[in-house]
């Protein structure tokens, strides 16, 4: 469902761009709202989120759309966590529809994708990694690299049981809005993938901003 | 039982070359887990004796269990939503765990996840363990919990895992649909393992089953030994991306195994 925001950039306690193929990686406060702008349009925002009071809680996809009912993510949609929790909700959302089946691109992957010596392409799991090491102080490695979500990412699935990568949905200024249920680390990769549409080829910025909400 | 008339159904499945050597086979009461290490070659039956089985899976490198399946890369390497013959299950590391050889279910859900204590207290009651003893109602999440405490893995460690014999469809705007009518009893499914795998499983009820008692279905395992794969293997060629799969899982079974 598509829904605008109320919420003026004016008023943001925080805003930060990520450039192409970077990551980053902060807390957001119970109450805050992230939006997730596509600057540029059909650049997918590899994100995963963590309960900061206990990471080992953290987003899960399968959870997530199995309480839903629902495949695709949109305005409405609870991320729920592994333990069944709700960690944000999506409150705003130009796109319309949001995957969390793909997952991320990794070097690994990309060698079964495309071919065993794209090994060495940038990836999502390669910045995720690097995030996770510079911030080695969150305590968090390679095993939590779950499944992610995949804003602005369109992967249909068929009656028969197929997956397809369409065109993105997205476009320029298309944006996503969640807001915090409670303090959780949010890690975004902003998608370097080269191989296939869903960066259009050529990745780009990616804008994160923040506003404080009420906290009743 | 349905299972024997159904083995003539096993069309270009792996052939077990057990039938006159040391095979092990079991059945795993419905509600239940167990978990086990296979080496590469190793072939493994799974049979719904009665129809309505549920059997959730988990994967992993014995070697380093931060290896382990992926569903989401299994799904995209495979442009599939469901699981079936033909397909193989990826881990993150682009290699190969086991390639399903042969299937008459024809549709199993990995993305859907286990029941919980919570779930299954809402939906069919919580029968204690106090009061019903080994009858009681266990759950998918907890069953991976324990199993996957015997090899030091927790919470952080489970990931999206198959539901074999358990079929979820989509609808075109996305909702998703459980088919109860699609049980069948003596359906068979076979994983061939193309490398030493640690496999946690549990046979508690598939999350969105709705059936009005707590379905308590059994699986039968049965462990043998394939041939070699060959050149033209059916799993190997039904995609290019599953020829590049097993191009990794060979360089590492030759170089890092030695097998």
């Amino acid at each position: 469902m598509q829904q605008t925001s109320t919420l003026l950039p004016g008023e943001a306690v925080f805003r930060h761009v990520i450039k192409a193929g970077d990551y980053w990686i902060d807390t957001l406060r119970r109450g805050q709202a992230l939006r997730i702008v596509d600057i540029e349009g059909n650049q997918s925002a590899d994100t995963l989120f963590f309960n900061a009071a206990d990471v080992a809680d953290r987003y899960s996809a399968v959870d997530t759309i199995r309480e839903q009912g629902n495949v695709y993510l949109s305005c409405g949609t609870k991320l729920l966590s592994t333990s069944g929790r709700v960690l944000a909700r999506i409150v705003a959302d130009t796109v319309g529809r949001h995957d969390t089946l793909g997952g991320a691109c990794a070097a690994e992957s990309n060698t079964v994708r495309y071919d065993l010596e794209k090994r060495t392409m940038h990836s999502c799991r390669d910045s995720y990694l690097l995030a996770l090491a510079q911030h080695d102080a969150l305590g968090l490695g390679k095993r939590d690299l779950t499944h992610n979500i995949n804003f602005f990412m369109n992967v249909p699935v068929t009656s028969d049981g197929g997956l397809t990568f369409a065109d993105g949905l997205s476009g320029p200024g298309h944006y996503v809005e969640m807001q915090a249920e409670m303090d959780v680390i949010v890690l975004i990769s902003n998608c370097p993938q080269l191989n296939n549409p869903c960066n259009a080829y050529n990745p780009t910025p990616l804008e994160v901003l923040i506003w404080d909400g009420d906290v009743a | 039982m349905g299972y024997v008339a159904q083995r003539g159904m096993l069309r270009g499945g792996g052939e077990l070359s057990t039938e006159n050597s040391a095979g092990y086979e079991t059945i795993i009461e419905g509600g239940k887990h167990w978990s086990f290490n296979v080496g590469g070659g190793t072939l493994l039956r799974l049979t719904d004796l009665e129809g309505g089985a549920n059997a959730g899976m988990l994967f992993y490198n014995p070697q380093n269990t931060l290896e382990r399946y992926n569903a989401p890369d299994t799904l995209k390497c495979q442009h599939t939503f469901k699981l079936t013959k033909g397909h193989c299950l990826y881990s993150d590391m682009g290699r190969i765990f086991c390639s399903i050889v042969g299937d008459t279910h024809g549709w199993h859900d990995t993305v859907c996840g286990n029941s919980t204590r919570a779930l299954v207290a809402e939906r069919w009651g919580e029968k204690s363990y106090q009061a019903f003893r080994n009858e009681w109602t266990q759950n998918g999440y907890d069953a991976f919990l324990v199993e996957a405490g015997k090899y030091g893995l927790g919470r952080r460690d489970l990931a999206a895992n198959v539901n074999w014999f358990s079929k979820v469809a989509v609808a075109d705007d996305g909702r998703m649909v459980f088919d109860a009518r699609f049980p069948k009893a003596g359906a068979v499914v076979e994983l061939r393992f193309e490398m030493d795998t640690l496999v946690l499983m549990h046979t508690c009820p598939h999350p969105l089953n709705t059936a009005s008692e707590y379905p308590r279905k059994p699986l039968k395992l049965r462990f043998g030994k394939t041939q070699p794969v060959a050149a033209d293997d059916f799993c190997k060629n039904s995609r290019p991306e599953n020829l590049r799969g097993f191009a990794n899982t060979d360089l590492y079974r030759r170089f890092a195994q030695g097998t």
